[in-house]
C-alpha cells in the first residue's frame, strides 16, 4: 500500500452484467487492486470494460458478483456512498457551473466549509492549471481544459477510487500525448488508486502499473505492461498489442512449421502442445537490414511506409503469405529484400487460439504513439 | 431558434456570391410569400382590430372605459374577467408543467411500458373539448357517476359541484393540456446527457440533489417555455368555459367575452377585449421569461463547446 | 443507463406520488371514454349506474342529422389544403431563415413568432371581417384562407430546427460534383428535409382538424367541419339529446385518433419536441 492510498485492497470476485436482452456484457471478473495501484482495462470496443467500470462506479448494478474493499462490500451502495471520483469519457462537466463551482461540487456534498472548500478547489485548480479559468462555463474552454477540469473535480475530493473512462479519446494526438504524462505525474504525485479504461494499447502500456485485457466480456490477461508486451497470454492478446503478423502453422516438438518461413527450432520452453498452432510475429521483430542474426526470410516488397526512425514494409513471402516487418532503409515497390527474425522472438499459440479477424487490431495506433 | 447563420454558410449556400453585392442574395426571395402573406393576414387584421377597438361610440378610448368599467352591451362583469381568466389559465398551466415535470423526468431513460404510458398520455389530444366536456358531465356532473357514488355510499347529501365552475373548466383544461406539457417535457428531459447525473452520483450527490442542482437548473428553460405555451393554450380558450363552468359568472373568460361582443355586432368593445387579452398574456409571458433570466443565468449549450 | 443504477430500485416518496398521479390520470381519462362511449350506445338516459338497452341510432342519426360525408370532406379537405399551402410557402422560407442573414430577419422570425403567442381571438375578429369582405365565408378557401394564417407561421417554426440539422456543407458538396440550384434542391434538400417536412405537416394537420375559434367565425351551413358541427350542437344544448351529442364527439375522437396513428407511423413525438426546442 502506498502512502496516499485509502485503503489495502480491492477485491472484485466474479463480478457479472447480464442485460436484458440476455447479452452479457461481462462474465466474471475476479481482480484485486492494491492501494495506490493503477490498473488498465484495455480490448476492443464491446469487450465489457466500460461495464466493468460502470460496475464499480455504481452506475450499473451487477447481476452477480461482489466488490469490497478491505472488509466493506460496496457493491450494494449507490454511487453517491462509494466516496470514488470519475472522470467521463464525454467529460460530463454541468454545463450550467462554472468551472470552480464544477470542481467544488463533489466537496458541497460532501458538506466541506466553505473556507476549506474554496482553498482545496484552488489548489485542485492550481493543479491542473486552469487557475485563471475558475469563472468561466465549460463551454468557453477548450477540449484539453474540459478534461483537465474533469481530472480537477475527480481528485479534487481525495476519492479512495479514481475511474477513468476514456479520458483521452476524444482529444487530438498531441493533447493526449501531453495529458497522459499529465495523468501518469497526478497518479505518481497523489498516488490514488486508479482504474483507467481504454482501447488504446500504448495508453495502457505506459500508464498503468498493471493491465488487464478483455475480450467479449472475459479477461484474457492480467499483468505488467512488460509481460503483457512480451509474453501475451493468447493470440487475441498478442494481436492486440502489435503482433501483426499470425501466420498459420504446425508444431512439431520444438520446432514450428510455419506456412510461408518454413521449419523453425524454436527453442522456447514456452510452447503449447504439438499439433496446428499459430505463429505471431511483431514487424519490429522481423527486421530489413538490421544485424543478420536469426533466421532470414527472403521478402518481396509491396509498399514501404516512412515512418520517422524506420519504415514499415508490407511484403510478400516466396509463397505469397503477406507479411509485416520493419525496415532501417528506404526501399521501393518490387524490392527483393530479406528480413531476419530471431527464432525465440516468435510467439506460438494453438491454432483454435487465432484472433478473430472482426476484432480491430490495434497495432497502427502503436506505431503512431 | 435565435441561429446567428454566418456569413459563410449564407455565401455558400446561396447562389453564386457576386463580387460586390453583398447582402441580398437572390435566395432571399424564397421568404417573399410567406412574408408577404402574413402581412395581408395577419398583421393587417391585427391592426385592423387594434384600429376597430379605438373607435368606441363615446371617442377613441371608450371601448377600453367600457370594459373596465363593466358597461359592456351583453356582460356586465368584464373587468372581473381579466382575474377570472389569469387565474384558470395560470393554476392550469402550473399543475399541467408542475406534473409533467417529474413524469417525464422518471421517464427520460429506457422504462419498460414507456410507450403504452406516452401513447395513453397523449390520448386527451385526440377526444377534443366537447368530448372531455361530455366525459365531465357524465363522470362527473350532479347526475354523473361520483355523485352517484358519493350519495349512496352517503358521504354526501346531495350533489357535490364539480363542473358548472372554476374547479370543471380547470379539469378540463388540464386534461386537454397536461399531454402536450407531458409531450414537450419528455422531449427536454431526454435531451439532458444522462452522464451529467452519473458524474453528480459519483461525486456524492443522492437522488435529490442530484435533481435540485443538476437536472432542474438544465430543464429550466424547457420548464420555462412549456409554461409559456402551456399558458397560452389556457389563455384563448372559451368552449370549455362555457360547456363545463358558467360562463355567465365563475368562468367568464376574456375570449367568451370577446366573441359575444362580436356576436353582437359590437365590434369595437370586441376589438378592445382582443387587444387586452393579448396584452395580459404578453405581459404574462414577458414575466415568466424574465423571472428565468434572473434565475439562471448560465448557458445551457455550454456543455457542447 | 441511469435506470440501472443500484439507487433507482428503492421506492422513494416522491416516486410512489408521481406513480400513482400518472396512474389516476391514466385510469380517470379511461373512465372518462368509457362514460362518453358508453352513453353514446344508450337508448335511454336513466337514473341507474348502467345503461338500459343498448343502440346504434344516435351513430345513423349522425349520419343524417349532421350530414357525415359532407363534414367529414370538408373536414379532410380543408386540413389537407391548408397542410399543403403552408408546407409549399414555409419549406423556402424556414431555408431562407436558416441559412442566411440579412437585415431584418429578427423582424422576419418575429413576424411567425407573434401568430403563436397571442390569442387567436386578437386577430381572428377582423380576419374573419376581411373574408366577409372577400365574400370567401362559408365556403372551404375561405375557411382554408383563415386556418393557413396560425399554420403558415407554426411550419416555418417546426422546419427551422430541421434545416438547421442539415449540414450545408452537403450542399456544398453536392455542388462541387456539379449540381445546381435547382438539382441541389431537389436531389440533396427534399430528400433530407423528408423527416421534417413529416413532422410539420403532421403537427399542421392536428390542428387544423381541432381549430375551432377561426373556422368558427367564418363557417357557415355549406361549410361546417367536424368540430363546428360539434360545437355548434353541444352549445344548443336540449335541442339534442345527449346521447346524439355523445356519438357525435366518437365520430371526431375516432377521426384524430386515426390521423395521429397515421402520423405516429411516420413521426416520433418525442424526438419532435426535442429539435423544436433548439
Amino acid at each position: 500500500m502506498s502512502p496516499g492510498a485509502a485503503f489495502r485492497e480491492l477485491r472484485i470476485r466474479g463480478l457479472g452484467r447480464r442485460f436484458g436482452n440476455g447479452f452479457t456484457a461481462l462474465d466474471g471478473l475476479d481482480l484485486d487492486i492494491g492501494g495506490g495501484e493503477f490498473i488498465a482495462l484495455l480490448g476492443p470496443s464491446g469487450c465489457g470494460k466500460s461495464t466493468a467500470l460502470n460496475l464499480l462506479a455504481g452506475l450499473l448494478a451487477p447481476t452477480r458478483g461482489s466488490i469490497w474493499i478491505d472488509e466493506q462490500r460496496v457493491d450494494t451502495l449507490p454511487p453517491e456512498k462509494r466516496n470514488f471520483g470519475m472522470v467521463f469519457q464525454n467529460y460530463a462537466l454541468f454545463p450550467h457551473l462554472t468551472v470552480a463551482e464544477n470542481v467544488a461540487f463533489g466537496l458541497r456534498m460532501r458538506k466541506v466549509g466553505k473556507a476549506e472548500r474554496a482553498e482545496r478547489v484552488r489548489k485542485a485548480l492550481e493543479l491542473v492549471r486552469l487557475t485563471e479559468q475558475a469563472g468561466k462555463h465549460p463551454g468557453q474552454l477548450s477540449g484539453g481544459q474540459q478534461q483537465r477540469v474533469a481530472i480537477a473535480r475527480a481528485i479534487v475530493v481525495r476519492p479512495r477510487l479514481v475511474l477513468m473512462d476514456e479520458p483521452l479519446s476524444n482529444l487530438d494526438a498531441k493533447l493526449r500525448l501531453d495529458m497522459r504524462t499529465e495523468i501518469r505525474l497526478l497518479h505518481q504525485e497523489l498516488s490514488l488508486t486508479t482504474v483507467y479504461v481504454t482501447h488504446d494499447q500504448a495508453e495502457a502500456l505506459s500508464l498503468a502499473d498493471r493491465l488487464v485485457v478483455m475480450r467479449a466480456g472475459v479477461v484474457q490477461q492480467i499483468g505488467r505492461p512488460s509481460e503483457v508486451y512480451e509474453r501475451p497470454a493468447n493470440a487475441f492478446v498478442a494481436a492486440f498489442v502489435g503482433y501483426r503478423n499470425a501466420l498459420p502453422g504446425r508444431l512439431i516438438g520444438a520446432d514450428v512449421e510455419i506456412e510461408g518461413l518454413g521449419r523453425i527450432r524454436h527453442g522456447d520452453g514456452d510452447l503449447p502442445a504439438e499439433g496446428e498452432a499459430v505463429a505471431m510475429i511483431r514487424p519490429d521483430d522481423l527486421v530489413i537490414g538490421g544485424p543478420e542474426a536469426g533466421r532470414p526470410i527472403s521478402l518481396t516488397v509491396r509498399v514501404c511506409e516512412y515512418q520517422g526512425r524506420s519504415f514499415a514494409v508490407e511484403g510478400r513471402a516466396p509463397d505469397g503469405t503477406v507479411l509485416h516487418a520493419a525496415s532501417l532503409e528506404p526501399l521501393a515497390p518490387g524490392d527483393h529484400v530479406s528480413a531476419h527474425i530471431r527464432p525465440e522472438r516468435i510467439r506460438v499459440f494453438p491454432r483454435a487460439d487465432q484472433p478473430n479477424r472482426a476484432d480491430p487490431a490495434p497495432a497502427e495506433s502503436m506505431a503512431r504513439s | 431558434m435565435s441561429a446567428a447563420v454566418a456569413p459563410e454558410r449564407a455565401a455558400g449556400s446561396g447562389r453564386r456570391a457576386r463580387a460586390g453585392t453583398p447582402g441580398i442574395s437572390p435566395v432571399l426571395w424564397l421568404v417573399v410569400p410567406g412574408v408577404l402573406f402574413m402581412l395581408l393576414f395577419f398583421v393587417y387584421p391585427l391592426c385592423y382590430g387594434v384600429g376597430l377597438s379605438f373607435q368606441g361610440e363615446g371617442g377613441p378610448f371608450s371601448a377600453y372605459a367600457d370594459f373596465f368599467a363593466d358597461r359592456f352591451v351583453s356582460d356586465h362583469g368584464s373587468r372581473e374577467s381579466i382575474l377570472v381568466t389569469l387565474r384558470l389559465a395560470l393554476a392550469a398551466s402550473l399543475i399541467n408543467v408542475g406534473a409533467a415535470l417529474p413524469i417525464a423526468y422518471r421517464m427520460r431513460g429506457p422504462i419498460r411500458g414507456k410507450r403504452i404510458i406516452t401513447a395513453t398520455v397523449l390520448i386527451p389530444m385526440t377526444l377534443g373539448t366537447v368530448f372531455v366536456a361530455s366525459a365531465m358531465n357524465n363522470v362527473l356532473g350532479p347526475a354523473g357517476w361520483i355523485n352517484k357514488a358519493l350519495l349512496a355510499v352517503g358521504l354526501a347529501d346531495e350533489p357535490v359541484a364539480l363542473t358548472g365552475n372554476f374547479t370543471g373548466v380547470l379539469l378540463s383544461l388540464v386534461i386537454s393540456g397536461f399531454p402536450f406539457s407531458f409531450l414537450l417535457m419528455l422531449g427536454y428531459a431526454s435531451g439532458v446527457d444522462p452522464s451529467l447525473e452519473q458524474a453528480a452520483a459519483v461525486l456524492g450527490a443522492g437522488p435529490r440533489a442530484r435533481f435540485r442542482l443538476i437536472a432542474l437548473p438544465l430543464l429550466l428553460p424547457g420548464l420555462t417555455i412549456t409554461f409559456c405555451l402551456s399558458f397560452v393554450l389556457a389563455f384563448g380558450v372559451f368552449p370549455s368555459a362555457t360547456l363545463v363552468g358558467n360562463d355567465a359568472g365563475p368562468t367568464r373568460v376574456l375570449s367568451k367575452i370577446a366573441y359575444t361582443e362580436y356576436a353582437n355586432a359590437q365590434y369595437a368593445t370586441a376589438s378592445a377585449t382582443a387587444v387586452i387579452m393579448a396584452v395580459v398574456q404578453l405581459a404574462v409571458l414577458g414575466l415568466v421569461l424574465a423571472l428565468r433570466s434572473r434565475l439562471y443565468r448560465g448557458s445551457t449549450a455550454g456543455g457542447k463547446g | 443507463m441511469t435506470a440501472d443504477t443500484a439507487v433507482r430500485r428503492r421506492i422513494t416518496l416522491t416516486g410512489a406520488v408521481t406513480w400513482t398521479g400518472l396512474w389516476a390520470f391514466i385510469g380517470g381519462l379511461l373512465i372518462a371514454v368509457t362514460a362518453v362511449v358508453l352513453s353514446s350506445f344508450t337508448q335511454q338516459l336513466s337514473s341507474g349506474w348502467l345503461p338500459g338497452a343498448l343502440t346504434t341510432k344516435w351513430y345513423s342519426g349522425a349520419w343524417s342529422y349532421f350530414d357525415l360525408p359532407s363534414l367529414l370532406t370538408t373536414t379532410l379537405l380543408v386540413a389537407l389544403a391548408v397542410v399543403a399551402l403552408s408546407l409549399l410557402v414555409a419549406v423556402p422560407t424556414a431555408f431562407a431563415l436558416s441559412r442566411l442573414s440579412f437585415p431584418g430577419k429578427r423582424l422576419v422570425m418575429l413576424l411567425f413568432l407573434v401568430p403563436q403567442v397571442i390569442p387567436t381571438m386578437s386577430y381572428a375578429v377582423p380576419l374573419a371581417t376581411l373574408v366577409y369582405q372577400l365574400r370567401l365565408n362559408d365556403t372551404v378557401p375561405g375557411l382554408v384562407l383563415v386556418n393557413l394564417v396560425p399554420s403558415l407561421p407554426f411550419a416555418v417554426l417546426v422546419l427551422i430546427p430541421f434545416v438547421d440539422q442539415i449540414d450545408p456543407r452537403v450542399e456544398q458538396a453536392a455542388r462541387v460534383f456539379g449540381a445546381g440550384t435547382r438539382q441541389v434542391f431537389v436531389r440533396i434538400l427534399a430528400p433530407l428535409m423528408v423527416p421534417g417536412l413529416l413532422a410539420a405537416g403532421v403537427l399542421t394537420l392536428v390542428r387544423v382538424v381541432g381549430q375551432f375559434e377561426l373556422t368558427f367565425l367564418v363557417a357557415g351551413p355549406n361549410s361546417q367541419t367536424i368540430v363546428v358541427a360539434l360545437f355548434g350542437a353541444s352549445l344548443q344544448a336540449g335541442q339534442l339529446p345527449s346521447q346524439q351529442i355523445d356519438a357525435m364527439a366518437v365520430i371526431y375522437m375516432l377521426t384524430t385518433l386515426v390521423l395521429l396513428l397515421i402520423a405516429l407511423r411516420f413521426v416520433d413525438p418525442t424526438s419532435v419536441a426535442a429539435r423544436t426546442r433548439r
